[in-house]
């Protein structure tokens, strides 16, 4: 919670230009909240917070004013389960910090540290409208791969400044295949580690003084590991695990329930096989709308029906991008989902609102509503379609550069590009 | 002179009509796995009031296509349907010829992924020009209906990248088939997947082998072509009545590139290591085909065009190496701009399913930054100019009458991330058909399997 209000604090600090007055007017307004998409409507911004958004809302005199043209608005998206902030090129490891094989920090392993605004990723996903990011821990893959957590993760702003809005959004775990290798080779040594896990962590929680005299059995994980999980076994914290087939998702139900853990599914190949059961327990999925190939015997299930199936049965989905570098295509992922089946409401609703209740962010972001950040995008066409591009994007208020180094890139050779063209036309 | 390596190309040449088979240097079987694929028989078809896009780089707003015999019999805007003729009613829909994906590995790199499925790097030298990617093709492979879904007709499909010359490709119509040979495209030329950069020096650096630097790579390039332009030598000697050299599976390959048969199909990500590869060819007497990925092809379009090298490349995938670091998503905008032959291809088993969404992107971008585009010109980069990359434009890639009747129709515009591929042809006979379940069969391996009941 300080951690949250310093946050916000610097994040003001380092936006001068939010403390103003802002409207966006005559825009196609795709709230994500209560109002709906109201047709021609006006977002009035102040100090980098929604005030008001409504059809016949009067622009206070002096107010710097965008007019959206009848474009669409969104609120910004949210990429969960991304590196986001933690990676600038996978095959250097010094330029990757998602995870470490420090054999002390497993479940302590915390995303919030060592975030980089500065990383190219960052405008390159920005421009996809992407605004807000789940830094999501992946697991340092040393030989033995012994680490039963990947650690916590994340809630960032892709603002440009410091970027930490929240730690500890989600402990992240591995199941099925990915947890069977990790606890030796069998999905049964994995869900039978857990439960002494959690036993060790109730036990360390009740018991923290005797463990600092020594006074307690040895709990196998480390006292950082330990104190980590707190949170989780409290059901405080989700779980967030990738979990894809159909049986191993009714094992994360099944432990959940158990041992009173809230949990979020990732993956969730076959999780429409098991939909009702997942709804039952109000358990939320996040997943990536393209992943259809039957790539592991985990996931011979896998269809492009799933996010619709999933909707149906009443169950909280998210949309995953695909991945790191690929965050951009977020937003086309939703749109194959549309393709697929699902209104375009609740694909829209998937890439924002969604991930932002999935992560307890719905307060903040996530919709366009007075007393949310204003992040929004301005879009010259379907935001979920590869033919619609943003044309302007703010983030608390402030408007982003429309810039990246790929951009730049491209300016600075286009002109021989062309240059190249005309003289061959003369010869 | 015909060597060889040539004459392994028999089918190629067979295509061009019927010659007289060429000398031989010895008794090498012409083409030992030959292609057994038959187009499906069919009625004469018609598909009327479509908006089309041929592949030439024209629009049809309202056009009608007549198929006949597996091959485009005519297509325009007022065409009578001939009596006799099945009439397909597209109103409302587009049609497209069918995609080509100049870089798959489906077959070689199956779903699902295990160790004992992944068959694409021989990666045990870094030359392998010996292995050929149709001996581990498996064509249960659930990826290729994937494929099929998305409109993909014909693929290119190559060995992995590990390697400096990793072996050949083979060409594929995406027919469900129990061989490989029942899927192999008749006549198509054969590729050699070649590849620059990180991939071979860090395969083998590792490993305290050569090539561990990008020294090493071209070093090891130019001693492979050394050694084939010496086996090519001894072939021509053979020819005019010498002792033929005893066959050498390597060489042979190399030569077939030496003599223009086999095309150079080559992974190259940088600018600087492209120019390194023209050149290097030039010193030997090959041309390269296309670069593959060529994530900073733009920075030297104007060379490209002028060489007449295609450009397979992405607009979203970047950045998870060094050398695909300077990426664009104008790349194929640009290569286009140049007067290129640029290329969309997928090098992934997801993304080769909306090829046509991948091109969509990189048009709305290329169009964003001003360069015009038109759809017509934008659908050529996975149709026309694949069928160029692969040596197979005499036969599809576009819509024109004589060319095979690949199609796919389409329920929006192509380029569109809510496009569905509603049928897909191949040679004038269905092989997908989203309402009819005769034309969605999974593979063998997924019969049985959890929750095949329901379209993927």
């Amino acid at each position: 919670m300080i951690g949250r209000f310093l946050a916000a604090l610097l994040a003001l600090a380092a936006a001068p230009a939010a403390a103003e007055t802002l409207a966006i007017v005559n825009g196609r307004i795709a709230t994500v909240g209560p109002a709906g998409t109201i047709d021609r409507g006006t977002i009035l911004i102040r100090d980098g917070r929604i005030v008001a958004v409504g059809a016949d809302l009067s622009v206070p005199p002096g107010t710097r004013t965008i007019d959206a043209q009848g474009r669409i608005v969104t609120p910004g998206f949210i990429a969960s389960g991304t590196g986001l902030g933690l990676i600038e090129v996978r095959s250097v490891e010094a330029a990757d910090d998602r995870g470490a094989s420090f054999p002390g920090i497993s479940a302590a392993f915390d995303a919030g540290y060592g975030l980089n605004p500065d990383s190219l990723l960052v405008p390159v996903a920005r421009l996809g409208g992407i605004t807000r990011a789940i830094a999501t821990p992946v697991y340092g893959d040393a030989p033995g791969r012994e680490l039963l957590f990947a650690g916590q993760a994340a809630a960032v702003a892709l603002g440009g400044g410091p970027m930490l809005v929240r730690r500890g959004v989600a402990m992240v775990l591995e199941m099925g295949d990915a947890g069977a290798e990790r606890a030796g080779g069998a999905r049964a040594a994995e869900l039978v580690a857990l439960r002494t896990v959690f036993a060790d962590v109730r036990d360390f929680a009740r018991r923290r003084a005797a463990y600092d005299r020594g006074e307690t059995r040895d709990y196998g994980l480390s006292r950082a590991d330990l104190e980590a999980l707190v949170p989780v076994v409290e059901g405080r914290m989700p779980l967030l695990v990738s979990v894809n087939r159909a049986s191993d998702i009714r094992d994360v139900l099944a432990l959940a329930r158990e041992e009173g853990l809230r949990v979020i599914l990732e993956g969730g190949a076959e999780a429409w096989r098991v939909a009702a059961d997942i709804a039952a327990a109000e358990v939320p999925v996040l997943l990536t709308p393209v992943d259809n190939l039957p790539a592991s015997f985990e996931s011979l299930g896998a269809t492009l029906e799933t996010p619709r199936r999933l909707a149906e049965a009443g169950v909280l989905v998210a949309f995953q991008g695909n991945g790191n570098h690929r965050e951009r295509e977020l937003r086309y992922n939703a749109g194959n989902a549309v393709a697929a089946g699902m209104t375009w409401e609740q694909s829209l609703a998937a890439i924002t609102l969604n991930p932002a209740r999935i992560f307890g962010l719905a307060d903040t972001v996530g919709s366009l509503e007075p007393g949310k950040d204003a992040d929004l995008v301005i879009w010259d066409g379907d935001p979920l379609d590869t033919l619609g591009r943003p044309t302007a994007i703010f983030i608390r208020g402030e408007a982003q550069p429309m810039s990246s180094r790929q951009t730049e890139l491209r300016d600075r050779y286009l002109p021989a590009v062309r240059a190249s063209l005309s003289q061959g036309a003369e010869r | 002179m015909k060597r060889v390596a040539a004459i392994l190309l028999l089918t190629a040449a067979c295509a061009a009509g019927a010659q007289p088979p060429p000398e031989r240097a010895d008794a090498t079987a012409p083409d030992p796995f030959p292609s057994t694929y038959r187009r499906a028989p069919g009625a004469p078809m018609a598909i009327t009031g479509a908006h089309i896009l041929t592949g030439t780089g024209a629009e049809l707003v309202n056009g009608t296509i007549l198929v006949r015999d597996g091959l485009v019999e005519a297509v325009g805007e007022d065409l009578a349907v001939p009596e006799g003729y099945e009439v397909v009613d597209a109103s409302g829909r587009w049609l497209t010829p069918g995609l080509i994906d100049a870089h798959s590995h489906l077959g070689v790199s199956s779903s699902p992924t295990t160790p004992l499925s992944a068959d694409h790097n021989e990666g045990t030298s870094p030359n392998t020009a010996e292995v050929w990617a149709e001996h581990a093709v498996w064509p249960q492979d659930p990826q290729f209906r994937l494929a099929r879904a998305g409109g993909v007709t014909t693929l290119m499909i190559l060995p992995g990248s590990g390697n400096l010359i990793g072996g050949r490709s083979v060409t594929l119509r995406n027919v469900p088939s129990p061989t490989v040979q029942g899927m192999k495209f008749p006549g198509a030329p054969y590729g050699v997947k070649m590849a620059c950069g990180e991939n071979p020096k860090r395969s083998y650096g590792a490993r305290g082998r050569s090539p561990a630097t990008r020294m090493g790579n071209v070093a090891l390039f130019r001693r492979a072509w050394i050694e084939a332009a010496d086996y090519a030598r001894r072939l021509d000697r053979a020819g005019s009545g010498g002792e033929p050299p005893r066959r050498d599976l390597q060489l042979e390959t190399l030569a077939g590139v030496l003599d223009g048969e086999i095309l150079v199909q080559n992974h190259c990500y940088r600018a600087d290591e492209m120019a390194i590869m023209i050149d290097m060819g030039r010193e030997f007497g090959f041309r390269i085909r296309a670069f593959h990925h060529a994530t900073e092809a733009y920075k030297i379009a104007p060379m490209l065009a002028r060489e007449d090298i295609c450009v397979a490349t992405w607009a979203s995938s970047w950045g998870s190496k060094m050398e695909a670091l300077d990426s664009v998503e104008e790349n194929a905008p640009m290569i286009e701009a140049a007067g290129g032959c640029a290329i969309i291809h997928s090098d992934d088993a997801t993304l080769g399913q909306r090829l046509n969404q991948e091109a969509g992107i990189a048009l709305a971008a290329g169009r964003r930054a001003g360069i015009d585009v038109t759809d017509g010109e934008a659908i050529r980069w996975i149709t026309a100019n694949p069928a160029r990359a692969l040596g197979i434009d005499d036969r599809v890639g576009t819509l024109e009458p004589g060319r095979m009747a690949d199609l796919v129709l389409w329920s929006a515009n192509p380029f569109s991330v809510y496009a569905l591929a509603e049928r897909v042809w191949i040679d004038g006979a269905p092989v997908w058909d989203r309402s009819d379940p005769r034309y969605q069969a999974p593979s063998d391996f997924l019969l049985g399997q959890p929750g095949q009941a329901s379209p993927r």
